[in-house]
């Protein structure tokens, strides 16, 4: 089997511990680091992402496909760099003040790491102008916002504010995402996108970064 | 006062109560405060609350201890007071009830997920849930609440910890469920007939779910965890599934809406409906009334 169909069928079948290896295979059979990522890590996770999208398999499932990713991610990102290969686009994400949940925004992290984005994750409960302040250090294109409590859900909407106080709107897209958040909400506070789950968030911040640029 | 289980085991239907954090916001709970740290230092809150749900006539009140284990309580750095706020929690709701309704400790997810997939070691997990529900058995806890457990492995090691330090107390242990294509199922993967299976067999009394879903949806994995035990089941459905309306956003479910789904949830074989996120005293009254 091609090296990097095998690397993405490993990431599909959960055998976490064989990515590293392989993705060093394939840089000694003198594949491309880009191709590696793209056809091998990225490919694999999309597989995985549309599976727990369907249900087909579940959180741990993708936990330990996300495990296998970073380790062959942390082999490729140097060579990545020296090549000067750009990243997919560069995301700040976090879970707003007051909101403890992370589960969901970890998953939106693993998916968006797995499509090739540079993913700076603030954590959970912060403070809406870290957000900004975080995204303006770091060149950063796009926001993401998740919120499970009803209650945390205004910071979503001063993050939006700011972005635009500071003169950013356009140039930086916010993407809010979390079980009581929805399109209409998103629309409601301007935001500039709606994930309705992981693997959505992933399509919607793709498609943001691509009508930015 | 008859047992918890005896009530049940006659075919009463208990009702349950409502949603604490948004009742504990209105009253100066802080956002991204431990709400548990009112137990210590509002106790007086508790007691209007959990007073507010009695005289809608909820038959339980649950002790605002949802995030009172160790592992969580350590996020504010407030592990420590594991055993203080646990002991605070029970005692608000007992002075407020005063024998009147059973007294539900709550017990909630760690916030960790357990090894291999996460960081959690199930052993510490463990512990720590023996040490909040100790603290709320010896408080006065009439039954232990484990609740809005997504990870069946975890919410085992919780039933069996009440089991091991509060062998006197009802365990009622509900998990969250999403509906998929192929049925209900946690987000790790944990449906409903393995729920019912596992939990029964680490020792919980009471079966069910609470939270994910509203009434309506409810009624389904109700059936479903009819056919799958013969235990007592508990149902607590969130109040719908929020919508933004006017700036903010609000469960759409209203008291007469959910009431109507409690004749189902009944009909269905559930022995306590109450409510979760979103509900009020005003939905735990008409629940009373619909099941009365």
């Amino acid at each position: 089997m091609d090296i990097l169909k095998e690397i993405a069928a490993s990431l599909e079948r959960g055998e976490d511990d064989r990515v590293a290896g392989l993705v060093r295979q394939a840089l000694e059979e003198r594949c491309a680091p880009l191709d590696i990522l793209n056809r091998g890590l990225i490919a694999g996770m999309d597989v995985v992402g549309e599976q727990f999208r369907k249900r087909e398999i579940f959180l741990p499932d993708v936990l330990i496909a996300a495990r296998g990713m970073y380790a062959g991610l942390d082999l490729l990102k140097p060579l990545l760099a020296q090549e000067g290969v750009p990243s997919a686009g560069r995301i700040v994400l976090g879970s707003v003040r007051g909101d403890l949940h992370d589960i969901g925004k970890n998953l939106v992290a693993i998916m968006l790491k797995g499509a090739g984005f540079d993913v700076l994750d603030l954590g959970a409960d912060v403070p809406a102008q870290r957000f900004v302040d975080a995204a303006q250090e770091h060149g950063a294109t796009v926001i993401g916002l998740s919120a499970l409590l009803t209650t945390t859900m205004p910071v979503m909407k001063e993050v939006v504010e700011l972005v635009r106080a500071r003169g950013l709107a356009g140039r930086v897209k916010v993407i809010v995402g979390g079980a009581p958040v929805s399109e209409a909400w998103a629309r409601e506070i301007g935001a500039d996108a709606h994930g309705y789950d992981a693997a959505n968030a992933v399509e919607r911040v793709r498609a943001l970064v691509a009508a930015g640029a | 006062m008859k047992s918890l289980l005896e009530r049940l085991a006659a075919g009463e239907v208990l009702i349950g109560d409502g949603a604490w954090g948004t009742l504990l916001m209105t009253r100066g709970l802080e956002p991204g405060e431990a709400p548990e740290v009112l137990n210590r230092s509002r106790p007086e809150v508790l007691e209007e609350i959990a007073r507010l749900y009695l005289e809608a006539g909820a038959d339980l009140i649950t002790t605002n201890s949802f995030g009172g284990s160790p592992a969580r309580l350590r996020r504010y750095g407030l592990d420590g007071q594991t055993e203080e706020i646990n002991r605070a929690a029970v005692a608000a709701v007992r002075r407020a009830v005063g024998g009147r309704a059973f007294v539900s400790a709550s017990v909630g997810p760690s916030g960790h997920v357990l090894k291999p997939y996460g960081d959690g070691d199930p052993a510490e997990i463990g512990a720590g849930f023996e040490r909040q529900i100790r603290a709320l058995a010896e408080a006065g806890a009439d039954l232990v609440c484990i609740e809005t457990m997504i990870d069946l492995a975890e919410a085992v090691l919780a039933v069996r910890a009440a089991r091991a330090v509060a062998p006197a107390l009802p365990v009622m242990a509900t998990m969250t469920f999403e509906r998929s294509r192929r049925g209900f199922f946690t987000v790790m993967g944990a449906s409903v007939e393995q729920a019912a299976r596992e939990l029964g067999e680490a020792g919980a009394d009471i079966l069910g779910s609470n939270c994910g879903n509203g009434s309506e949806v409810m009624v389904e994995v109700a059936r479903e965890f009819r056919a799958h035990t013969t235990r007592p089941i508990a149902i607590q459905p969130n109040a719908g599934l929020p919508e933004p309306r006017g700036g903010e956003t609000v469960y759409p479910e209203t008291p007469e809406f959910m009431a109507e789904q409690a004749k189902a949830l009944v009909l269905a074989g559930v022995g306590i409906v109450g409510g979760c996120c979103g509900t009020t005293p005003e939905h735990v009254r008409a629940l009373r009334a619909a099941v009365a």
